[in-house]
């Protein structure tokens, strides 16, 4: 079963109708608005799977289908669907983690009023992730890219009541727009320079070989590259949405959306866009590698910030208390490692991760999910604790996400990918430092995940509402339980003695497995570290569970200054709203004083005109051009009313005047006649 | 002074003018003035009459036809006007001139 590329738009297109159904629902209609959306992403699964039957039947081939958008003049807009291993790869993995997420949310949202609406927007957002996926444009990509931007605007703030949720919504929105006006530069220069968006066009598409050798041939301010310039507006665009330093304020705050929200958007597929948008165009990106000459690679930069990001999101997370919170931060972390591979040259471990992420992080959220409702909305794992023995198979699907997430080795996924990617890092010539920030990333992860799994789930019930959980219905055990599988399974595709998902992705059919001794000291330095930091994490926060909500935390007891830093999330927010947001109060108030004092002046002064002119005007009219006809017309009404008396009605008077005219003419004619 | 039948036709014609003028001047009966006015046009027609006999190349009959249809036409306006003088004596009583005057400016 496979399927022809100029069908590929039906996996948007589903959920798409889906959420149009779901928009014409009125609130009562629960189950058809879920089982439009359900049923959709069930069915968009099914032609994923079929798209990527295709794109395996060749994975060298680019399969594209190009179309005109519309004619402007003497130009064209055209758009396009691509197939490839990667967008199929992504494809399925979207369609596969929201069908899970849809479920789950039926049992999650069940008591919300506004449950019809939810499933709307969840089928918009996966239409529009979708339709990135398969966009062989970078204008219909952008198009989607805004699209997921308003879709997650509006799941973030579905509880729009409490005043946090819409802060964080317009929060997201604004801070994914700083990077998106980076994006939408990088976009029109690019179009500028080649003439096209399309990635593969036959030969003239921007991806392939003739628009890059243009696109390095040029250099501009400071002997970069235009390849590497724009590459690095579009990565302003993917550091927007992937989360990553600087912008990664907006991802911990999106939290307060529903819990299915955050495991679908802000951890699963969303926040992944970015990594997507870049491995998409990486031919763009490394198309400056060539270049000796040039004072900075673009890739380079990408390298620094994903390595930036994986340690400081990896830190922060150590001191978060709320569930959510935690696992945001540890989102951007990992969304660092795989833009750190990006970085280094390798796209494929960049994917392999985002695959194995996405399903990994999807079960810890949808975990939390569970945990949340079954303990009635507490986040804090301060107040949580115990909950090991009440939430039996949350505990034991938790437990496998957390191992992933942590890297612990060999079975579960996560070790797989994060180990292509530190192996990728310690190949790349230019730098060990990206490979030492991803080490010490590996301690702390395993180090948060240790905490936030020993806080929650062992020890004692430390709230009411952490004593009574009980476990959640189906709806929501069973995407669990198949994530949990997923999160494990998935991972045996890209091991190194078998990198059968690599080697597909690559366009090649042979897979070239390698030893697992080739490498091994790295491997083995790594499991070192997960076991450092999961025996660090029992130690301090496992063997002495904490006794009360109040109670200190160890780490706070040790090092109160630097906890309370990483708590505030190292004032990065604090820092912005200083900078940034002062200079914005600033402009904002300077343009405020500009407008009651210049421009309101301005407006006066010009109304004043505007008032003389009529009042000239209408004097002009009553006085002159009124006055001038007035007196026309009484003119010639005095005249004819003198000539009106001459009509005296007497008809002797006519004759008479008749008889003197007749006499005087007949004596004009004698009188003339004698004279000759 | 030589006086020709043609000239003692015109001052006979200018006579009969110069009473017709003075009776539509001096009365006041709107039919008297009429019968002035006819008078004044017969004056006209004794013109042609004379001009027609006493001319050197004169055609025959032309005169004559010329003041016959003269004539038809003096009997259609004063037959208008004696109509109107009718319609004007049923409004007012009267068809005294001077009481006719309202047609003014």
């Amino acid at each position: 079963m496979s399927l022809p590329v100029h069908l590929l738009w039906l996996v948007p297109a589903l959920p798409l109708t889906a959420a149009g159904v779901a928009a014409l629902t009125p609130r009562s209609g629960r189950r058809l608005a879920a089982g439009a959306a359900i049923t959709a992403m069930a069915l968009a699964f099914l032609v994923s799977c079929g798209a990527l039957a295709s794109a395996l039947a060749d994975p060298a081939r680019h399969l594209v289908h190009n179309f005109t958008w519309f004619d402007l003049g003497s130009g064209a807009v055209p758009l396009g669907w691509l197939l490839d291993p990667l967008t199929a790869f992504m494809c399925v993995m979207v369609t596969f983690v929201a069908l899970l997420i849809f479920i789950f949310s039926t049992g999650y949202m069940s008591e919300d009023a506004n449950f019809a609406r939810f499933f709307c927007f969840l089928s918009l957002f996966a239409a529009a992730m979708l339709g990135l996926l398969v966009a062989n444009s970078l204008l219909l990509l952008f198009i989607c890219w805004e699209l997921v931007g308003l879709a997650s605007y509006l799941l973030i703030g579905f509880w729009f009541h409490k005043p946090e949720a819409a802060a964080a919504a317009k929060k997201a929105f604004i801070t994914t727009r700083i990077g998106d006006l980076g994006f939408l530069l990088g976009l029109l220069w690019l179009n500028d320079a080649t003439g096209t968006l399309l990635f593969f066009d036959g030969g003239h598409g921007v991806l392939e070989s003739g628009a890059l050798t243009a696109l390095t041939a040029q250099t501009t301010v400071g002997g970069l590259a235009v390849s590497s310039a724009i590459g690095l507006l579009l990565f302003c665009g993917a550091v927007g949405k992937s989360g990553q330093f600087p912008l990664h304020v907006w991802l911990p705050d999106a939290m307060e959306g529903p819990t299915p929200v955050s495991a679908l958007i802000h951890a699963a597929t969303m926040v992944a866009a970015g990594v997507f948008l870049i491995a998409r165009i990486y031919p763009l990106m490394e198309a400056d590698q060539a270049l000796p000459y040039v004072p900075l690679h673009a890739l380079t930069v990408v390298a620094t910030i994903g390595a930036i990001t994986a340690l400081m999101g990896a830190v922060i997370a150590v001191a978060q208390n709320d569930i959510k919170r935690i696992l945001a931060f540890s989102t951007v972390s990992q969304l660092g490692y795989m833009m750190l591979a990006l970085g280094v040259g390798s796209w494929v471990a960049a994917i392999f991760h985002l695959l194995t992420h996405a399903f990994f992080k999807a079960l810890l959220f949808l975990g939390a999910g569970s945990v949340i409702h079954a303990a009635h909305h507490e986040q804090d794992v301060r107040r949580l604790g115990g909950l090991a023995s009440h939430l039996r198979i949350t505990f034991a699907t938790f437990a496998i996400g957390m191992m992933a997430l942590a890297g612990v080795p060999f079975l579960f996924s996560g070790f797989w990918s994060k180990e292509a990617i530190l192996h990728a890092a310690h190949a790349w010539p230019v730098s060990h430092l990206p490979m030492i920030a991803g080490l010490i990333a590996v301690v702390l992860t395993a180090f948060y995940m240790t905490r936030l799994v020993a806080e929650a789930f062992f020890g004692t019930a430390r709230s009411n509402a952490a004593e009574h959980a009980h476990e959640n219905p189906p709806a929501m055990t069973i995407p669990l339980i198949l994530l949990a599988t997923v999160a494990i399974l998935v991972g045996f595709l890209g091991t190194p003695a078998f990198p059968w998902l690599q080697a597909r992705l690559r366009g090649e059919v042979a897979v070239h497995g390698h030893s697992l001794t080739e490498g091994a000291g790295l491997m083995a330095l790594s499991i070192v570290l997960v076991a450092v930091g999961i025996g660090a994490g029992w130690a301090i926060y496992g063997r002495r569970p904490r006794k009360s909500a109040s109670a200190q935390d160890p780490l706070a007891a040790k090092a109160p200054r630097l906890f309370a830093a990483l708590t505030n999330r190292l004032g990065c927010d604090e820092l912005y709203a200083a900078t940034l947001g002062r200079l914005g109060e600033a402009l904002a108030s300077f343009s405020d004083v500009m407008d009651r004092v210049f421009w309101s002046g301005v407006v006066r002064l010009t109304a004043r005109v505007g008032e003389f002119v009529g009042w000239v005007n209408r004097d002009t009219d009553e006085n002159v051009i009124n006055g001038g006809f007035d007196q026309t017309s009484g003119g010639l009404r005095k005249t004819a009313h003198a000539y009106s008396h001459a009509q005296t009605g007497d008809a002797h008077g006519y004759l008479r005047g008749l008889a003197i005219g007749f006499v005087i003419v007949a004596l004009a004619l004698m009188l003339g006649g004698m004279r000759q | 002074m030589n006086l020709g039948p043609l000239h003692l036709c015109l001052c006979f014609s200018s006579v009969l003018f110069c009473i017709g003028l003075v009776g539509a001047l001096s009365r006041s009966s709107s039919i008297l003035v009429l019968l002035g006015v006819e008078l004044m046009l017969n004056a006209a027609n004794i013109n042609f009459i004379a001009f027609w006999r006493y001319s050197p190349a004169n055609s025959p009959a032309l005169g004559v036809v010329f003041v016959l249809f003269s004539i038809a036409v003096a009997a259609a306006e004063a037959a208008v006007g004696l109509a109107l003088v009718i319609a004007v004596y049923r409004h007012r009583r009267s068809i005294r001139l001077q009481d006719v005057n309202e047609l003014k400016g």
